[in-house]
C-alpha cells in the first residue's frame, strides 16, 4: 500500500509515494540512486547500511520507510557541505581509515552520532561507539585514529 | 627512434596486439611484460584469443596531455595497488605522483591477468613497471635531444619536463613530445631502474587514491552501477550442498507486479526492478530438494580428510631422520587442526550484466576479471571476445573473490529476459556460495637433543597446501612432506568449494611448526625467543625476530613464565616476519584477549611504506578472526553459519594495541606486504595461552570452550 511520506534528505525536502513498509536502505539505494549507503548483511549485524535519522544512528537494512515521515534523513552523500568536507570525512581519508572502503559510510555515520553526543571521546568510548560495525579489511586502528582526530583530540 | 623496435610489430602472429593497442589512440606506449608463473603466459594469452598481446601484460601511455596512464589487468581490492603502482612510475618517470592515472582490470583495454592475489602485484608486477617507466624516460629523453639539440647526457627531468641543465630555460614538456607520436617501444632485457637512494616518491607515505571517494559515498561498487531498465534478481538457494530441485511452486511468487521468476535448470531467481520486492517474492517460492546424504560436519571432517589424504609430496628434506631420532633426548609427537574458514568480504558478491546478442558488458565484483569474462561468455555462449568486464571498485576479496559464479548467473538472466540484471547475493549467499578455506591437518614429530637444539622434524601437511610449510631452523635431520592442495585436493575431499584464503595454506602450517617450537622450548626449559635464536643460522630471519623483540621489550624466561607472552616467525614467499604479542586469559569464560601485538616485517625494498604498515595492521586485526572465533559449521551439505550472528568477525574490543617495525632491507626486491603478518597471528596467540596458563590448545580456532577444556585437561 502506497502512503505519502514527507521528510528531508540531506537537507532538501522530499515527499515519497511508496510502500512504507519498505526498507530505507533500498529506497535509498534503488528509487533514490543514493548509493553510498551499503548492503552488507540484511540483518541488522554489520552497520554497513547505517543512515542518519534526526541526528541517530540506524540500519537502514532494519529500518521501515514510514518511520523517517516528518524527520530528517542524512547520508553519506550528504554529508559534506558546500563542497566541504566533514572533519571525519576529512580524517578518514587523513588517517587512511579504509583500505576497500565498503564499510566506510556506515562508520563516519555511527562516528557521527557519537561525537555529537560524546565530543570529547577517549579512545576506549570510540571502540565502544564502534564495536556494531565491522570492517573485514581490518582497518580499525585507524578508524579509531581518525575518529579521534576528527573529535579534535590528535 | 630506432627503426626495428617499429618493426618488430610487422612480425606475424602479433596482430593481436596492434589491433590491442589501437585503443590507446596517440602518444608514447612503452609495454610491460612480467614472468612468474601466477602472472602470465603467453600460451595462456594466445589460449585466450580475444586480440590480448602475446607478448605483453601491461603498458604505459604518456599522453599528450603530459599524463601517464598505466593500463594493467590487476585490480584494487583494498590492498592499496591504486597508490603504490603510480609511486612507482611516477618516480622512475620523474613525473609528479598526481599526474599518473590507473586504468585497472578492464578487459577491453588491459592486457590479460590471470588474476590479482597472492601478494603478486608489488612482487611480481613491480619491477617489470619500474623498468618500463624507467624506459619511458629514456625514450622521452631522446627524443627531448633532438627536438632541444643538445646531446642526451646534457638532459635532467623534474616534474616531466624535460631541461638543458646548462641552460633550464631550453626545456620541453613529456606532453610535447607525445603529441602527435605513435611510438611504441619494448621493455629493453637490461633496464635501469633508480636505486632506493635515488627514490622521490617511491618509499614514501602515500594515502590511498581513492580515499575521498571512498569517504563521500561517491566510489561505485559493482551493486552501485545502474542502467536504464536493468532488474534486480535474487537467486534461490538450496538447504544444502549438491541439493537437486525436485519440485518448484512458484504460484505465491507469481501473484507480486512486476515479478518474473525465470527457472534455467539449476538457477531459479526472482527479478524485479526493486531489489527488496524481489527478494520478498523470492521468500514466497516453494521449492523441494533432494538432499544428497553425508555424514560429515565440522567434528568429522579431520578423520575423513587424513583417510582419503592422497601421496604425500616432499616439500623439503635433509639429513636422516632416522639417525635424527636415535639423536633426541626428548621426542614430541603433536596433531594441529584447522577449520574451514569463510573469506566474508564486507560486500557480497556482485554483478550486473548486460547482455545483448553476441556482446556482453558485465560489471563484476572480483579479483579476476579475465577468468569473468571467459566464464561469462561460456555461460551464454558467445566468444570471450564480445564480453567486456569492466571493473568497479570491489570491497574486499581476499582470495574469494576469484571465484565469481555471480557474474554468470547474472549473464544468463539478462540473456533470458533481454534486460540488465543485477545478481547481489544476500549475506547468505555469500557464506552459502563461498568457497572456503578448507579444513587442514598438520602432523608432526620432532626431537631435541635435551640441552636446547632440534634435532629432526618430521612434518606433514594434510590440504593445507604446502606454503610456508618449510622450516628454515637448523635442523640437521628433517623433511617436510604436503598431502592435498589448498585449492581442492582431489574430488570427494570436501564438502563444499574450498579456495585461496588470505595467504593460503601459511595461517595453518606456521600456527603448527611455531606451537610445536614453543611445546619443545617449554620442555627444555628455556625462552621461546631464546629458542629460535638458538636453533636459527639464518641472519635475516634472526634479524627480523630480534626487530621484534626489541620493539617489544623483551625479557627472556623460560616457558611458561605466566605473562602471556609470545613471539614466532616465519617466512612468507620471501617476506620475513616476525610476530609477538601478549594477552590475557579470562579463566572462567575461556575468554582471550590480545592486549598487545608488535610485528617486524623484512619485505625487501619498500615502495610504499605506509601502505605496508596499513596491510600489516589490516593483518593482525583480520588474524585475530581465525585465531579466536572464525570457523565454519556445516552438517552435511547444509552451512550452519550464514550471517555475522554466528559467525563471528573481529570487533573494535577486540583490537590490541598495533606495532609494527619495517625491517629495512634493500638489498632484496621488494616482495609481498598484503599477507605476510596474517600468518603468524593463530601461533602467537595459541603460545601466549600456553605462556599464561601452561594450557595447550592444538586447533584453531581458540574457542572459549576450547581453552577452558585445555585448562581443565591440565588441572587435572
Ligand atoms: S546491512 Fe544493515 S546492518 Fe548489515
Ligand atoms: S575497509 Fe574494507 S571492510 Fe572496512
Amino acid at each position: 500500500m502506497n502512503q505519502t511520506i514527507p521528510f528531508s534528505l540531506n537537507d532538501k525536502p522530499m515527499s515519497l509515494s511508496l510502500d512504507g513498509e519498505r526498507k530505507l536502505l533500498w529506497v535509498l539505494r534503488t528509487d533514490l540512486g543514493l548509493t553510498g549507503t551499503k548492503f552488507g548483511c540484511g540483518e541488522g549485524f554489520c552497520a554497513a547500511c547505517t543512515v542518519l535519522v534526526d541526528g541517530e544512528a540506524v540500519r537502514s537494512c532494519q529500518f521501515p520507510l514510514k518511520d523517517v515521515a516528518g524527520k530528517t534523513v542524512t547520508t553519506i552523500e550528504g554529508l559534506a557541505q558546500n563542497g566541504k568536507l566533514h572533519p571525519l570525512q576529512e580524517a578518514f581519508a587523513r588517517h587512511d581509515a579504509l583500505q576497500c572502503g565498503f564499510c566506510t559510510p556506515g562508520m563516519i555515520l555511527v562516528a557521527h552520532e557519537f561525537l555529537m553526543k560524546n565530543p570529547k571521546p577517549s579512545e576506549k568510548d570510540v571502540r565502544e561507539a564502534l564495536e556494531g560495525n565491522l570492517c573485514r579489511c581490518g582497518a580499525h586502528t585507524r578508524i579509531v585514529q581518525a575518529v579521534m582526530d576528527a573529535a579534535g583530540l590528535k | 627512434m630506432k627503426k626495428d623496435e617499429r618493426d618488430e610489430y610487422q612480425r606475424p602472429g602479433t596482430l593481436g596486439r596492434r589491433e590491442f593497442l589501437k585503443i590507446a589512440g596517440g602518444g608514447i606506449v612503452v609495454a610491460v611484460s612480467f614472468g612468474g608463473e601466477f602472472s602470465f603466459s603467453q600460451e595462456e594469452a594466445r589460449r585466450r584469443g580475444a586480440g590480448y598481446p602475446e607478448d605483453f601484460n601491461a603498458y604505459l601511455l604518456i599522453g599528450a596531455d603530459g599524463r601517464v596512464t598505466g593500463y594493467t589487468g590487476k585490480v584494487e581490492l583494498g590492498q592499496g595497488a591504486i597508490t603504490s603502482l603510480p609511486q612507482m612510475i611516477a618516480d622512475e618517470l620523474d613525473v609528479p605522483y598526481q599526474a599518473v592515472d590507473m586504468v585497472m582490470g578492464d578487459t577491453d583495454l588491459c592486457p590479460w591477468d590471470m588474476g590479482t592475489f597472492g601478494s603478486l602485484t608489488t612482487r611480481m608486477f613491480g619491477p617489470a613497471l619500474r623498468a618500463a617507466a624507467a624506459e619511458a624516460r629514456a625514450v622521452l629523453l631522446e627524443l627531448a635531444a633532438e627536438r632541444l639539440k643538445v646531446p642526451k647526457e646534457s638532459l635532467s627531468v623534474k616534474d616531466g619536463v624535460v631541461f638543458d641543465k646548462a641552460s633550464p630555460s631550453n626545456k620541453v614538456f613529456y606532453g610535447e613530445l607525445a603529441s602527435g607520436k605513435r611510438i611504441e617501444r619494448h621493455i629493453s632485457p637490461k633496464p635501469s631502474v633508480k636505486g632506493v637512494g635515488e627514490w622521490a616518491v617511491m618509499g614514501k607515505p602515500f594515502f590511498h587514491k581513492d580515499a575521498v571517494d571512498k569517504v563521500t559515498g561517491k566510489a561505485l561498487f559493482a551493486g552501485d552501477i545502474r542502467l536504464p531498465g536493468m532488474l534486480y534478481a535474487k537467486v534461490l538457494r538450496p538447504p544444502a550442498q549438491g541439493a537437486k530441485i525436485r519440485s518448484l511452486d512458484t504460484s505465491a511468487a507469481d501473484r507480486i507486479e512486476g515479478i518474473r521468476i525465470v527457472q534455467d535448470g539449476d538457477l531459479v531467481a526472482a527479478l524485479h526492478e526493486l531489489p527488496d520486492v524481489a527478494a520478498t517474492a523470492l521468500d514466497l517460492i516453494k521449492a523441494e530438494y533432494d538432499v544428497p546424504e553425508s555424514k560429515l560436519d565440522d567434528e568429522t571432517i579431520f578423520d575423513h580428510l587424513l583417510s582419503i589424504a592422497p601421496e604425500a609430496r616432499v616439500v623439503a628434506e635433509g639429513g636422516d631422520l632416522k639417525e635424527g631420532e636415535s639423536l633426541a633426548a626428548n621426542v614430541f609427537e603433536e596433531t594441529y587442526l584447522n577449520g574451514y574458514v569463510a573469506h566474508a568480504p564486507m560486500e557480497p558478491h556482485t554483478a550486473l550484466a548486460d547482455v545483448k546478442g553476441d556482446k556482453a558488458t558485465i560489471w563484476a565484483s572480483t579479483q579476476a576479471p579475465f577468468r569473468v569474462k571467459d566464464e561469462v561468455a561460456q555461460a551464454v555462449g558467445i566468444p570471450p571476445a564480445g564480453v567486456h568486464v569492466v571493473m568497479p571498485f570491489v570491497g574486499g576479496g581476499f582470495g574469494g573473490k576469484t571465484r565469481n559464479i555471480q557474474a554468470s548467473q547474472a549473464a544468463r538472466l539478462s540473456k533470458i529476459t533481454g534486460k540488465p540484471v543485477q545478481v547481489a547475493w544476500s549475506r547468505e549467499d555469500e557464506f552459502f556460495n563461498d568457497s572456503f578455506r578448507p579444513a587442514a591437518i598438520v602432523k608432526i614429530r620432532s626431537g631435541t637433543d635435551g640441552s636446547g637444539k632440534m634435532v629432526f622434524w618430521d612434518y606433514g601437511v594434510y590440504f593445507a597446501g604446502d606454503r610456508s610449510s618449510a622450516q628454515f631452523y637448523s635442523i640437521p635431520h628433517h623433511r617436510t612432506v604436503s598431502r592435498g592442495e589448498w585449492g581442492g585436493g582431489g574430488t570427494g575431499a570436501h564438502p563444499f568449494a574450498v579456495g585461496a584464503w588470505r595467504a593460503p595454506g601459511s595461517n595453518t602450517n606456521v600456527f603448527a611448526r611455531e606451537c610445536q617450537i614453543d611445546i619443545m622450548a617449554a620442555k627444555e626449559g628455556m625462552d621461546p625467543l631464546e629458542f629460535r635464536m638458538q636453533n636459527l643460522s639464518d641472519e635475516r630471519m634472526k634479524r627480523v625476530l630480534a626487530a621484534a623483540a626489541d620493539k617489544f621489550g623483551w625479557t627472556l624466561a623460560p616457558l611458561p613464565s605466566r605473562r602471556g607472552m609470545a613471539i614466532v616467525c616465519a617466512d612468507y614467499s620471501g617476506t620475513y616476519v616476525a610476530t609477538a604479542a601478549q594477552i590475557t586469559v579470562d579463566r572462567k569464560t575461556g575468554g582471550i584477549q590480545v592486549n598487545r601485538v608488535v610485528c617486524a616485517q623484512d619485505m625487501g625494498q619498500c615502495i610504499n611504506p605506509q601502505g605496508a604498515v596499513i596491510q600489516i595492521e589490516g593483518c593482525i586485526t583480520m588474524g585475530l578472526g581465525y585465531t579466536l572465533t572464525e570457523e565454519l559449521h556445516f552438517k552435511g551439505g547444509e552451512i550452519l553459519d550464514l550471517n555475522f550472528d554466528t559467525y563471528e568477525l573481529p570487533r573494535f574490543s577486540w583490537l590490541p594495541k598495533i606495532e609494527t617495525v619495517l625491517v629495512p632491507n634493500n638489498s632484496l626486491p621488494p616482495s609481498g606486504g598484503g599477507e605476510p603478518a596474517i600468518i603468524n597471528m593463530g601461533a602467537v596467540v595459541a603460545n601466549a595461552l600456553f605462556d599464561a596458563t601452561g594450557a595447550r590448545v592444538r586447533r584453531l580456532p581458540l574457542t572459549p570452550k576450547r581453552v577452558k577444556a585445555a585448562l581443565a585437561a591440565m588441572e587435572k
